[in-house]
């Protein structure tokens, strides 16, 4: 019997925040989990600020708020060119977007969401008929599949995708926490690196291969998160009351 | 946009009776999410949202809120029994396969032929259609939720859209501070008035012909 030698395997996934800092470069493309930013990685955000990496091209569901998730990458002016479905929540980038310093593609969320899980599944594009009749059509190369027409959406893919889950074991398993799973496991596959944050680390083995949502060979890296350090909008309007 | 929160509960009242028992609801942000408040228990509605969650309750008691459990707007919410969690692609099959009976969301303006707006105002509010296309355009039936009229006192509810779209022919109901108006095979039929509006004030206020039925109620 032949046993490989190739080692990658049997390397640690497990890094510290210095070491998943060093993976992000000027002019990269980012794909970043959460939705109104939860379930957005807060420690690797903010890594990205603290190594001061710029002209970033960021794909996310949404740009959360101005304080929270990938709302602040727009406030700190890291960001140059976006692709979103909504950025209602953050007057910041739409105030960036207005001034030209902020290159927006907006794309309707169902779609934004299928063609990053296209490019995670390794395949080219998707065909979709939402949007047909709006301004989301114009530039749209169209195909006719059984007498009903449909827009070919091509795939995404980034060089860095940073996630949040719940839950990893040391080989990258991924288990989410209720509603902050959103966008996570589609953009955990989609990055040519991943590095997904989470509450939990466990040894290979503990989590129940049947609760797996992203299994761990999509995940290329797991750092310890330190938690949200930022306070939700429904906290602040508690504050003020 | 000016209503109060009256008027508000008043349209989001209206809205919740259309909703009937186990249906599947998906309800926007702003005087939508009111709708909620207003769907009987027993009815075993489940509520959908974008980020992932079918079966969505109502707010948690100060305190037990989880930063981790949100609606698509961000604020916490609660489930009921039967409820799932899904990634959103997932949540978006579920509205793309056509298994939302009924979409509640506001608009910036309507057409009589049904025709929506309300995700950009070009070279001033540019938010982004987030859900708003694919919920509009796949859900069994759309509700639109709106002021009758802008903050100008210009009618919402028009001949033709002038602001881009979000779905061609996609609403089915309008409801406003003023009216309950139908969107039948492009026409709009005045269904009931609103407390304490008059036909004449909805007509005059109202951008396009509407069909009045013989008997118009009062919803008050």
């Amino acid at each position: 019997m032949l046993y490989s030698t190739n080692e990658t395997s049997s390397k640690t996934k497990l890094i510290t925040m210095e070491e998943a800092a060093a993976l992000f470069f000027d002019g990269m493309s980012l794909m970043v989990g959460g939705f109104g930013g939860v379930g957005a990685p807060p420690g690797l955000i903010n890594a990205i600020l603290d190594r001061n990496i710029k002209n970033i091209f960021m794909i996310s569901n949404d740009t959360g708020f101005p304080w929270i998730g990938p709302g602040k990458l727009i406030t700190e002016k890291r960001i140059s060119r976006l692709i979103a479905s909504h950025i209602g929540s953050n007057p910041e980038a739409g105030k960036q977007m207005h001034d030209g310093e902020l290159t927006v593609e907006f794309i309707p969320q169902g779609t934004l969401a299928e063609k990053i899980r296209a490019g995670g599944m390794g395949i080219g594009g998707i065909l979709v008929d939402v949007g047909l009749g709006t301004v989301v059509e114009s530039g749209k190369q169209k195909v006719e599949i059984n007498s009903a027409t449909y827009m070919v959406e091509p795939a995404l893919t980034a060089d860095v995708s940073i996630v949040y889950a719940q839950k990893a074991d040391t080989y990258g398993n991924l288990v989410y926490d209720k509603s902050a799973r959103n966008t996570n496991p589609l953009i955990a596959m989609a990055g040519n690196i991943t590095i997904a944050e989470v509450d939990e680390i466990v040894p290979a083995g503990e989590l129940d291969p049947e609760c797996v949502i992203t299994p761990g060979v999509f995940v290329d890296h797991i750092v310890q998160s330190k938690g949200v350090d930022w306070k939700w909008v429904w906290e602040l309007k508690q504050d003020n009351k | 946009m000016g209503l109060g929160i009256e008027t508000r509960q008043q349209i989001a009242r209206r809205a919740a009776l259309e909703i009937g028992k186990g249906m599947i609801v998906n309800l926007g942000i702003g005087i939508p999410t009111l709708v909620a408040d207003y769907i009987p228990n027993d009815h075993g509605v489940m509520l959908h949202t974008e980020n992932g969650i079918l079966g969505m309750g109502g707010s948690p008691e100060k305190g037990k809120e989880d930063g981790n459990l949100s609606n698509a707007g961000g604020y916490p919410v609660t489930l009921i029994s039967g409820a799932s969690y899904f990634d959103s692609a997932t949540a978006f099959g579920i509205i793309r396969r056509g298994l939302l009976d009924i979409t509640v969301l506001g608009a910036l303006e309507v057409s009589e032929k049904g025709d929506i707006a309300n995700w950009i105002v070009p070279g001033k509010r540019v938010p982004g259609m987030g859900g708003a296309i694919d919920l509009a355009q796949k859900s069994k039936k759309v509700i639109v939720l709106m002021n009758h009229t802008d903050k100008e006192g210009n009618p919402k509810i028009v001949k033709q859209c002038k602001l881009p779209l979000t779905v061609q022919k996609g609403a089915n109901m309008i409801i406003t501070e003023k009216a309950v108006i139908d969107v039948k095979d492009e026409k709009l039929v005045l269904r009931e008035v609103m407390h304490p509006y008059t036909i004449e004030e909805v007509e005059k206020s109202t951008g396009a012909p509407l069909e009045i039925l013989d008997q118009i109620e009062t919803f008050q």
